[in-house]
């Protein structure tokens, strides 16, 4: 049964949030005990994961200025999590950006940076309803669906487990974008199997409110669909169009992938 | 120092190119450690303009620590905020720097570190003020929207005109409205000191309990049925009951919501339309809907207990029709509301269901009998109450009933068949003088159902020429030549094979029916007779042929047999007209008119089955009779070897010379023996007929 709608989700500190903990992986300080607990679980199994967030944030810088380059000039943010630096509208300077998250605290912050900045609109929504995202008065009010949009799906997808479908979901997007629409995605996973430190990783979010489902680049390729997926294909988050000579690639192998799509 | 205070544009190119040395080491010791929103050339700028403000300060005459700590603050502003990149940007000072004087490059360090420090606590502070703003307001929200929807939900249940509790899954009453109170007379707090255990009504419907489980199992979110309540004061209060569960976060059941509405008037209002429905409302018996009901139920069930028996009487008030004709049908409705009054009180057993099935009919219904003896008890009782005398409006009126019996198992029957017995049988009790019980006798029953299917057929068979005549030959005892035949019908039923006349032939007097078939059997014999006649003249046989009383009595009898006799040309006196004492003489004792009017065109009459009836000799003489035929029974008195019986052999004789002196012939019927024959012979019988000298048969053979 659907929660009774007189009992709304409860703001619960003493539980590590995805937002929060992925906000301390980035060094911020937007977070709380419970937070720093459940990450320093991990990084002390798996001290890659820091580097890995941070050319997670860098793919998303590099992929949306791209597309602002390209002259896209609206994106969704879905799954947006704890603006602190190289937030989308900071990257695109005049462009138009809806943030969506599910974490309450994460809307309420961001809700508190972005109140008096033009362009920008908060949506406190599950994207896992893409129909529900896009009808939201936000993003009706402030995206013009004639003119392309870029769907940013950066480390949340592996949120979703295969029975909710993702690929749906991603579709549910893209079929709202007119044709050179973009899909942003980057994703959580391993081409080879886990070691047994990862694996550890693995549990630890499995037992959390929010466990990760790892998914190969194979696999993340056909969360995409018939959407074009722009060069370089799906590869490790920081082998994607890297800066010429200056990003240097993280110890150990990449344990996510990334992919820019198109609808045509 | 000299040296080291030039003119600034004598020193710029030079001073840019270390600033741009050293911001290349510097971007690439801490590349990566931090996360900024920068590209590497981006990095570069950054630190290139920083490394100018180091080399200034470490250049400058006077040391100006702010500005080396707004080099620190500024990393951080751009989020190096690691550890990390303050410990390689240190080492980095410390390296470029080398040929610097040690004091003044501890000073940029000092600096450096202390303003990345204090911006690194501003920004540490600020952050989690942030957050801890943020993760407020969320709450705050959320709780207002609890609130809101609290509220709205409380003026909903407090204001609502349905009834509302909110359980615990063990079954505790912890919430109720008002709406709930005034519909069953509890207050609220007491209410809530009840549990799921005192709601439990004996009129609960069956499935309840199930569902109740599976609802604070899990197994169900929500189900609705109609369920009583007793009402404080001790009335039931009928309710639409929907009952839902609340899970918690892990999906357990947590609280159960009942919603109650009051259909305590829409349910009695039914209750009554089903009562009328099913009562009578003369008797207030149950009705024969009801009845049908229960016998259908019990049908249903019957596979499942496989030896159970079922009895129904079924009771007729005799002579009700002349009661309510004479004294009125109030009078007789009174009777009958009498009558169901004894019957209901006198079989009120478990199982037995008494009910009215119209006007003057009723019927119990026995369920699981242990036998006819239980069912006929139960008839005799209903016989024994209803034989009591009615006073009804002034008058004492004896009354009696009659019932049909049945009683069988209930497995192979129907509702059809168990009725049409029971009927069947009320008829025998009539039948058999009233005041009495008949009992079903399948055998009986299965023969008149037999005899009831081959008369109804008959006009049928009658078209489809499923009828033939035979004859058979009557015989001079003296010589034994044949004098005549006797005309037999016989019918070729397509399902019962050949059947002989007293199969069928007092049926189709009872239906009217041998009016058609004697005038074609007449026919049919007078053809044959007249092709004799035509054949051998004066040697053709006389032809004799059966009328039945009914024939008798129909007024077109003599001019049938007028127009048959002028159709064929068959002579007159070769026809012999065969008649039973009771189709002779009519009801007063005097001969029908049918009779002389009959003789005047010329046949022969002769007595059929003489001695079976009042065998009157004193109008014999009066009548236009010719002969008389000896019934079989007499006859057969004089079968036996050994010796005939003597006093069957006196009337045979008397009988014989009585006729002969009224000028009358003798014909024996049922003669098998040769001794019946010598017998008859010796008492001066004229003629026989019989499997002795022949059984009847085709036209074709007859030896003449
Ligand atoms: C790992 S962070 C990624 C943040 C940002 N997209 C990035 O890549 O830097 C994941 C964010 O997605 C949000 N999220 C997870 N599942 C979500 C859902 N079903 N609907 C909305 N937001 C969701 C979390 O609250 C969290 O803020």
């Amino acid at each position: 049964m659907e929660r009774p709608s007189w009992a709304p989700a409860d703001v619960d500190l003493d539980q590590p949030s995805v937002a929060r903990v992925y906000d301390y992986y980035l060094g911020g300080s937007h977070n709380f005990a419970a937070d720093r607990a459940f990450a320093e679980q991990i990084l002390k199994v798996m001290p890659a994961v820091a580097p890995l967030t941070r050319s997670n944030r860098a793919f998303l810088r590099r992929a949306v200025t791209m597309l602002a380059g390209q002259g896209i000039q609206q994106f969704i943010d879905l799954g947006s999590g704890i603006p602190t630096v190289g937030n989308v509208h900071e990257l695109v300077p005049g462009g138009k950006v809806v943030y969506v998250d599910h974490d309450p605290v994460a809307v309420a912050h961001s809700r508190a940076i972005l109140a008096d900045v033009p362009g920008t609109a908060v949506v406190a929504a599950d994207l896992r309803a893409p129909a529900d995202v896009l009808a939201t008065p936000q993003v009706q009010g402030l995206l013009d669906f004639t003119q392309p949009i870029a769907f940013l799906l950066a480390a949340v997808l592996h949120f979703v487990p295969d029975e909710e479908r993702p690929a749906d979901i991603v579709a549910g997007y893209a079929a709202a974008g007119v044709p050179g629409s973009h899909i942003v995605l980057s994703h959580a996973g391993l081409d080879r199997p886990l070691t047994p430190a990862e694996e550890a990783a693995k549990e630890m979010y499995r037992k959390s409110p929010t466990p990760l489902i790892l998914r190969s680049s194979q696999e993340v390729a056909t969360l995409l669909g018939d959407l074009t997926i722009l060069e370089p294909g799906v590869v490790a988050t920081y082998d994607w169009r890297p800066d010429p000579g200056t990003e240097t690639a993280p110890d150990g192998d990449a344990i996510g992938c990334a992919a820019v799509a198109r609808k045509d | 120092m000299t040296a080291l205070s030039p003119t600034p544009t004598s020193w710029d190119r030079p001073r840019d190119r270390a600033a741009e040395r050293l911001a290349r080491s510097w971007s690439l010791a801490i590349a990566g450690t931090s996360y900024v929103s920068m590209n590497g050339l981006e990095v570069q700028d950054f630190l290139t303009a920083l490394s100018s403000r180091l080399i200034h300060a470490l250049t400058a005459e006077t040391f100006d620590p702010d500005d080396v700590r707004e080099v620190g603050s500024t990393l951080v502003a751009t989020h190096f905020t690691e550890p990390t990149t303050l410990e390689r940007t240190v080492a980095v000072i410390a390296e470029q720097f080398a040929k610097a004087p040690t004091r003044r490059v501890a000073e940029i360090q000092g600096a450096l570190a202390a303003g990345y420090a204090q911006a690194l606590r501003d920004r540490v502070l600020d952050e989690q003020e942030e957050i801890r703003t943020a993760a407020l307001w969320a709450r705050a929200r959320a709780e207002e929207s609890r609130r809101v929807s609290e509220a709205r939900f409380r003026a909903i249940f407090a204001g609502a005109a349905i009834g509302m509790s909110v359980s615990t899954v063990d079954g505790q009453v912890i919430e109720v409205n008002q709406a709930l109170c005034d519909m069953l007379g509890y207050s609220s707090d007491e209410l809530r000191l009840m549990t799921f255990e005192d709601f439990v009504h004996p009129q609960d419907p069956p499935v309840a309990a199930g569902m109740f489980e599976e609802l604070l199992s899990g197994g169900r979110d929500q189900f609705r049925i109609e369920k009583p309540y007793l009402h404080k004061d001790g009335h039931q209060v009928w309710t639409d009951l929907v009952a839902s569960i609340i899970r918690d976060e892990d999906g357990e059941p947590k609280w159960l919501v009942a919603m109650f509405e009051d259909i305590t008037e829409r349910y009695l209002l039914q209750l009554r339309l089903r009562h009328q429905a099913l009562h009578d409302p003369l008797t207030q018996l149950p009705n024969r809907t009801m009845f049908f009901d229960r016998l259908a139920e019990l049908l249903a069930g019957a596979e499942e207990e496989a030896g159970s028996r079922v009895g129904v009487c079924y009771l007729d008030v005799d002579g009700f029709k002349v009661i309510n004709d004479t004294l009125g049908h109030d009078v007789g409705d009174q009777l009958l509301q009498t009558v169901a009054r004894r019957l209901a009180r006198s079989i009120s057993g478990d199982g037995q269901l008494v009910a009215r099935m119209g006007g003057d009919e009723f019927v119990v219904l026995i369920e699981r009998s242990e036998g006819t003896d239980d069912v006929v008890a139960v008839a005799e009782r209903a016989l024994d109450t209803v034989r009591a005398p009615v006073h009804v409006g002034g008058h004492e009126i004896s009354i009696s009933a009659s019932i049909g019996v049945v009683e069988q198992p209930l497995r192979g029957t129907s509702t059809g068949e168990l009725m049409k017995a029971a009927d069947t049988t009320l008829y025998w009790a009539k039948a058999d003088g009233r005041n009495r019980l008949a009992l079903f006798d399948a055998e009986r029953h299965a023969r008149e159902v037999t005899r009831y299917e081959l008369s109804a057929s008959m006009p049928a068979a009658l078209e489809r020429r499923e009828f033939f005549v035979e004859y058979q030959p009557l015989v001079r005892l003296g010589d034994a030549v044949t004098i005549g035949v006797e005309a037999l019908v016989r019918w070729r039923h397509p399902r019962f094979g050949v059947l002989g006349p007293d199969a069928f032939i007092g049926m189709a007097e009872e239906t009217g029916l041998i009016v058609p078939l004697g005038r074609w059997v007449l026919h049919e014999a007078c053809k044959q007779a007249a092709r004799w006649q035509a054949e051998h003249g004066a040697k053709a046989p006389l032809m004799s042929v059966n009328l039945a009383v009914r024939q008798m009595r129909d007024r077109t009898i003599v001019r049938d047999v007028k127009a048959i006799l002028e159709q064929t040309g068959l002579a007159p006196d070769r026809l012999q007209l065969e008649l039973t004492e009771s189709a002779v003489m009519g009801s007063g004792g005097e001969p029908t008119e049918a009779l002389n009017a009959l003789a005047a065109l010329g046949p022969r009459i002769a007595i059929d089955d003489f001695g079976t009836g009042y065998s009157n000799f004193a109008y014999l003489r009066h009548l236009p009779v010719h002969s008389l035929k000896l019934a079989g029974s007499f006859v057969a008195g004089l079968r036996p070897p050994e010796g005939a019986d003597p006093v069957d052999q006196k009337i045979i004789a008397a009988v014989i010379g009585l006729a002969h002196a009224l000028n009358l012939s003798v014909t024996a019927e049922g003669v098998e023996t040769a001794e019946q024959a010598d017998r008859l012979l010796a008492l001066g019988c004229d003629t026989a007929q019989g499997w002795y000298y022949a059984s009847s048969g085709p036209a074709s053979a007859i030896k003449l």
